[in-house]
């Protein structure tokens, strides 16, 4: 186990050291002390290390990470996970507004609450909530899968692509264009296993898929030209 | 972008530290606002005594006999405390609203910053550590404060421009975002008389909200009511005698944090603002949610 105090080593070299760490290095346990919720923290990680982060941390921890295991003891600002490629991150907290935005790839798990814009832009990466969402979470969500194990806030899925949303509770509303799509056998499957890898017992024939009607102008090929 | 802390006890035993805990969380959100900063404090409540603070951008000239001088006008004792570019004018509260309009009069470039029982608000241009010092906001006491770092959008960056601004009797505002529709509610608001000094998008939210508390509205009605009056971005803190308000846009992009123990309810632009307080690691931390309205009263 390697141990930062982040206080002590500075955020910058705090975080070329994890940065610099090869993908076949035998460091692949460390822990971050003293984030006090500083920004930026675990950022540009490319190795399959574990970090854990014992508290909570501010604007954009563990964005465009690939491979890392990133664990948060806390909650984390916004912008969590921000466009993740692969990897993982686990929040034991609440995230703030825009958890795992535009991410493509990995698993983002917030043992907590998310706020506003959860998913927002998502081209790929999962993302697993045991609490609630807020308003215009997976506004133009691209592919991947967002789970809510509790309510999601207004205008869900608003202008959506192909990502896949199932929440368990309720959905105060839909934004334009997402529906209410048919739970068959595939996506029990899919939810099983994502659950599962979060760590959340909820059972999947308690959640309702959502998904895009595809009926906006986007969609349409006549429309094709104005791009 | 701008930094606000807020910082409400229930533990009258920290009071004493309420200038030195609100000072560190302001010193932290420097990074949010550089341009200028400002604090509201409550104080102690003397029977039947209020006070004005005041500021001045000559205050060696302007402050000087100024109580001999009001207390001469108004008839009524007058002591006056000074803190730099500020002074606190306390005296009768009968006699207050005798001292400000004499005050227009004895020394035109004395501008009211606050007006109460226990209100006292201090701001000036300058990094948020300086304008601290300047004031000695870490030695002052009090039940609870506001304070405000500025990184300037939507007006020039003055004294007058900075947070917190008054809304009424012992109430002020701080806010973080920027409001779209301030020239046509400033607009509307002048018709209906009521006085605006700056061009200051945050002023207009101020005036809009004393001018619905004129109108029988209560703060939290006035709050209520400024979801639908008011267009644009805005995290908004309140300070009233005896308490603290929240509320956010519907939209809620400007970050907001709040932590609750036995102790005190504490409000930041940002966790890190709220780091060094007691017993913040077991504390129950949470994001207000949007176009809600959040009250702590004493």
């Amino acid at each position: 186990m390697q141990t930062i105090n982040l206080e002590a080593e500075g955020l910058r070299s705090m975080n070329a050291v994890l940065q610099a760490q090869a993908k076949d290095t035998n460091q692949t346990s460390w822990e971050i002390e003293n984030p006090k919720g500083s920004h930026a923290i675990a950022v540009g990680l490319d190795a399959p290390i574990d970090v854990t982060v014992k508290g909570s941390t501010g604007y954009y921890c563990a964005g465009m990470n690939k491979q890392a295991t990133i664990h948060i003891k806390g909650s984390a600002g916004p912008g969590v996970a921000e466009n993740m490629m692969s990897g993982t991150v686990i929040v034991d907290g609440d995230a703030s507004q825009y958890a795992g935005a535009t991410g493509r790839g990995g698993l983002l798990v917030i043992k907590g609450n998310a706020s506003s814009r959860c998913g927002i832009s998502m081209k790929g990466i999962d993302i697993v909530v045991h609490g609630n969402i807020g308003h215009m979470s997976a506004f133009m969500a691209q592919s991947g899968n967002l789970v809510v194990c509790g309510d999601a806030g207004d205008a869900l899925g608003d202008s959506i692509y192909e990502a896949r949303l199932f929440v368990r509770g309720s959905v105060k509303s839909l934004g334009a264009d997402c529906v209410e799509k048919e739970m068959r056998p595939e996506h029990i499957q899919i939810l099983r296993d994502l659950l599962d890898k979060a760590g959340c017992d909820a059972k999947p024939e308690e959640f309702r898929r959502y998904g895009s009607a595809r009926q906006l102008y986007t969609f349409k090929i006549d429309n094709a030209g104005s791009y | 972008m701008c930094g606000i802390v807020g910082l409400f006890l229930k533990d009258k035993s920290l009071e004493p530290k309420l200038g030195a805990m609100l000072t560190e969380m302001l010193i932290t959100m420097t990074d949010r606002g550089p341009d200028s900063a400002g604090i509201a404090i409550y104080g102690s409540d003397a029977d039947n005594m209020s006070k004005l603070t005041v500021q001045s951008d000559a205050p060696d000239k302007d402050f000087a006999g100024l109580d001999a001088v009001l207390a001469e006008r108004i008839g009524s004792a007058v002591t006056l405390r000074r803190k730099d570019t500020h002074a606190v004018l306390e005296m009768e509260h009968a006699a207050v609203d005798a001292a400000r309009a004499a005050l227009g009069d004895l020394r035109p470039g004395v501008r009211v910053m606050s007006a109460g029982d226990t209100i006292e608000i201090y701001k000036e241009v300058g990094l948020p550590k300086d304008v601290a010092a300047r004031f000695d906001l870490s030695k002052m006491s009090g039940t609870h404060g506001i304070g405000h770092t500025r990184m300037a959008t939507e007006s020039a960056v003055t004294t007058l421009g900075a947070h917190p601004f008054s809304t009424g009797t012992d109430q002020c505002l701080v806010h973080n975002g920027s409001l779209s529709n301030h020239n046509s509610l400033r607009r509307r608001l002048k018709r209906e008389g009521v006085r605006i000094e700056t061009e200051n998008d945050t002023e207009v939210g101020a005036a809009y909200l004393s001018w619905k508390m004129q109108h029988g509205a209560t703060l939290g009605e006035a709050l209520e009511s400024s979801l639908e009056d008011l267009d644009g971005f805005f995290t908004f803190v309140v300070g009233t005698k005896d308490g603290f308000g929240v509320v956010r846009d519907p939209i809620a992009c400007k970050p907001a944090v709040m932590a609750e123990t036995d102790q005190y309810v504490a409000f930041g632009s940002e966790y890190r603002a709220l780091v060094n307080l007691p017993g913040i690691d077991t504390a129950r931390v949470w994001e207000p949610e949007p176009a809600t309205v959040y009250f702590w009263n004493h």
